[in-house]
């Protein structure tokens, strides 16, 4: 497909849709099929059928972001005449609302359904990343079409050098979305210059850490713009292969990334000589099999190899040499989909977003004790107070937050009273957490601090691949100490084992996992050294969560004594 | 393996303040190792790949914030290399205290009592004592096997036997099963090593077992003593052969 082509397809798709005056979008992203929107929008598709309604179409949308709200639905309509459209959010829709819903096409919405769009948590986002999730349907490529889709890749492909968007990309300051945060444009010109006479580009899909689903919402909501960020990437190193490495628990992103590469094949925008141009490129998916560490590069390429998903020492690096020792680039979902946008947009446009080392925009999946729990995408430099209180609604009624964490089983606790500060790498950093890639859980007071460190141990030690023995020993010796702690059966000389172990964990680990994996414990012992210390001298479980100690506050003065 | 493109040349380093040169194609523990320096390994054996597992030949490379494996690094011109440091003597202290709590290591009724890789180390690094708890795996012996036994209370999964049997013997019976702490050895994707077609009884893993994990029956203990120079001299062999 051309760009004459892609534009005629985009046009073609736009005409066709002003015989709907009305467009029906039912959220059918994995939160929202967990309450059966799927069976939502057949009910949709047969009540706009049974009213014989020609001008409304019903169709199946990406994630809108309000997870906690669904399923969401949302109505496009456009008044008699006019080419501009309003827009009405719907959450919490069940099957007996679908009558009145249809009911109120063209008329007054239904007030009972209706979702406040002029909230924070909506008002407050800047999408980037997200800009087509929930627009258009991931199921069709025609949809992304007329938002823009390949465009960028077209444009990259007929109007400028690989070393163009090399350049563009450095310049942008785009950042490894992944959690490390490193620069990509200075990955991909590391690859570019590698020499080998094949290269690959990798998407990194393999997310895992808990409660984080940033990839897997974009995956399912619009799989094209990742496929077009490998494209460009592609172009821009010299690679003609690429992989899309996923979790097997994701199922609904695996159909729709394969549905989406036979599509772009069909349309000529993946595959040989994209556009009419020299340069091809071919995606396969690969699944990985339930193993944390298979996101760490080294454990992802041995695990596409079709070996034990286990990590190698680092140098080389991938980009030297990757997979079946290619040079190789490999960069996270979120990574590749911010490609497009820069590519289409210009790289000073997207420097523009952010603040200090940190550009554009960070998607973050809120949980936790917050009100509105969901899918956010956020401009970098935000505070994290601004996310909890303003996009999150603040603690649930009666509490009080305590702290934030970011950073998933390698990040660390942020305690409310850093919440001021804004969301960049450096700063999270100098905090003791990560950027991570994208989980946000927010704590209130009846969050155990020793209990989410035990948490996250757990989760570590049961991840570890048993390659190296600092990880996969330190961290079972440090849960069974973090399980002493919380039963109240600890000394202080437990405490001093505990911190004598994070340290060597964190300084002789092979790789990311166990580097990282003493991380939530340094930061809670940071900050909330307290709460170990009532645990252990006062077999006091501050916030009442560590059954078998005694709940409530331990006055500072005891503490000290 | 294919032979590099890049030139082997001699390079100049200093290691713990001491002038050493070098060929530019060797790694940093094999230099220290041929110049007398005592950095401690249990993964490494000489004529195998290194994996960087055991975490016990950490240095610290100027210039380098993290600690460096020095099994796989190869050594630069004006490198400087520390292998003893007060931090690096703690760091290998605890590894080999997180080995023995691991597993159940009782070196009195071992087969390998005195010539067991891991004791030594034990001995020559100062470890009189294990601070952490033991974890007590109940794990079991595969002795289905007509002249060999496998031990997994004795296993530290430096998976020497692994690569000896794959890269040496070339017949691949031993692989790693399982995740963690639950990581163990297995021989034709869980079979008993009795029943395994594949294994050529040719004793290589077991003479390169640094610990009494896979010994020759018939042993008593401290009576199984490993056949190093035999497997050195296969290891010559299998590599000068055309590889």
């Amino acid at each position: 497909m051309t760009p004459e082509e892609l534009n005629q397809a985009a046009e073609r798709e736009a005409t066709a849709s002003t015989v709907h005056d009305h467009v029906v979008g039912v959220c059918t992203s994995t939160a929202c099929l967990a309450s059966h929107s799927d069976k939502l929008k057949k009910e949709f598709d047969a009540a706009v059928k049974a009213k014989g309604l020609k001008n409304v179409r019903v169709k199946a949308v990406g994630c809108c972001g309000l997870c906690a709200s669904g399923p969401m639905v949302y109505v496009e309509s456009k008044a008699n005449g006019s080419s501009e459209a309003a827009t009405r959010t719907y959450a919490n829709v069940a099957s007996e609302h679908v009558p009145a819903v249809v009911e109120s096409l063209g008329a007054a919405p239904v007030a009972a359904l209706a979702c406040d769009t002029t909230q924070p948590f909506f008002t407050r986002q800047h999408k980037i990343v997200l800009e087509s999730s929930g627009v258009v349907d991931p199921e069709r490529i025609e949809d992304s079409f007329v938002v823009g889709g390949y465009q960028a890749l077209l444009k990259a492909l007929t109007t400028m050098t690989p070393e163009e968007v090399v350049d563009t990309i450095t310049r942008s300051g785009l950042r490894g979305r992944g959690g490390g945060g490193f620069p990509t444009g200075l990955k991909w010109s590391t690859v570019s210059k590698a020499v080998g006479d094949r290269k690959y580009v990798i998407c990194n899909g393999d997310e895992g850490d808990p409660g984080a689903f940033m990839d897997r919402s974009v995956m399912e909501s619009d799989p094209h713009r990742v496929l077009e960020g490998m494209a460009i990437a592609g172009y821009a190193v010299g690679a003609t292969e690429g992989y899309l490495y996923v979790r097997a628990e994701y199922p609904l992103a695996v159909k729709r990334l394969k549905l989406a590469i036979k599509q772009a094949e069909r349309a000529g925008l993946l595959g040989a000589n994209i556009g009419g141009t020299f340069f091809s490129f071919k995606v396969d998916v690969r699944l990985g099999a339930g193993a944390f560490v298979c996101g760490e590069e080294t454990a992802l390429i041995a695990s596409i190899e079709g070996r034990r998903g286990s990590p190698r020492p680092r140098p080389p690096y991938p980009a030297a040499s990757g997979l079946w020792g290619f040079p190789t680039l490999i960069n996270n979902v979120e990574t590749f989909a911010n490609i497009a946008p820069i590519v289409k947009n210009g790289a000073e446009w997207y420097a523009a977003l952010g603040s200090g080392k940190s550009q554009g925009t960070k998607v973050f999946a809120l949980t936790g004790k917050v009100l509105n729990t969901g899918l956010i995408e956020v401009p970098m430099g935000i505070t994290l107070r601004e996310i909890v209180y303003d996009i999150g609604g603040g603690p649930l009624p009666g509490h009080t937050i305590k702290a934030v964490q970011t950073g998933g089983p390698s990040g660390g606790c942020i305690p409310e009273a850093y919440l001021d500060q804004p969301v960049e790498y450096e700063t999270l950093v100098k905090l003791g957490s990560i950027m991570g890639s994208g989980g946000l859980i927010a704590m209130d007071d009846t969050s155990c601090m020793v209990d989410v460190a035990r948490y996250f141990m757990e989760f570590c030690m049961t991840e570890s691949c048993g390659k190296c023995v600092p990880c996969r020993v330190g961290t079972v010796e440090m849960h069974a100490l973090l399980t002493k702690i919380c039963e109240g059966q600890a000394t202080m000389t437990d405490l001093e084992q505990l911190e004598e172990l994070c340290e060597v964990v964190k300084s002789t680990s092979l790789c990311g996992l166990g580097q990282t994996a003493p991380s939530p414990v340094i930061s809670t012992l940071r900050y909330f050294r307290d709460e170990y210390i009532a645990h252990i001298e006062h077999k006091t479980c501050p916030a009442g969560v560590c059954s078998g100690l005694k709940s409530g506050a331990v006055k500072a003065q005891e503490v000290l004594a | 393996m294919s032979p590099t493109m890049t030139e082997t040349t001699v390079v100049t380093l200093k290691i713990d303040d001491r002038e050493i040169s070098a060929r530019s194609d060797q790694t940093v523990l094999e230099v220290a190792w041929e110049n007398g320096l005592f950095v401690p390994a249990l993964c490494h054996y000489e004529g195998l790949g290194d994996v960087g597992a055991c975490r016990l030949c950490l240095v610290e490379i100027k210039g380098s914030p993290k600690l460096t494996p020095a099994c796989v690094v190869k050594v630069t011109q004006d490198m400087e290399v520390v292998t003893q440091s007060e931090r690096l003597a703690k760091y290998r202290r605890s590894i080999i205290e997180l080995l023995f709590a691991e597993r159940n290591h009782i070196c009195s009724v071992c087969v390998s009592n005195g010539n067991c890789e891991l004791q030594t180390l034990a001995q020559k690094l100062g470890v009189d004592h294990i601070r952490y708890p033991y974890l007590y795996p109940k794990v079991s012996v595969d002795a289905s096997h007509s002249r060999f036994t496998l031990d997994h209370n004795r296993c530290i999964l430096c998976a020497r036997c692994v690569r000896a049997c794959d890269e040496v013997e070339g017949a691949h019976v031993w692989d790693l099963f399982g995740r963690g702490v639950d990581t163990r050895l297995i021989s034709d994707l869980g079979t008993p090593w009795g029943e395994s077609e594949t294994c050529t009884t040719c004793g290589k893993c077991v003479h390169i077992c640094p610990t009494g994990a896979l010994v020759e029956k018939g042993k008593s203990v401290a009576e199984m003593v490993h056949a190093r120079p035999r497997f050195a001299a296969m290891a010559r062999v299998r590599s000068s052969s055309g590889r």
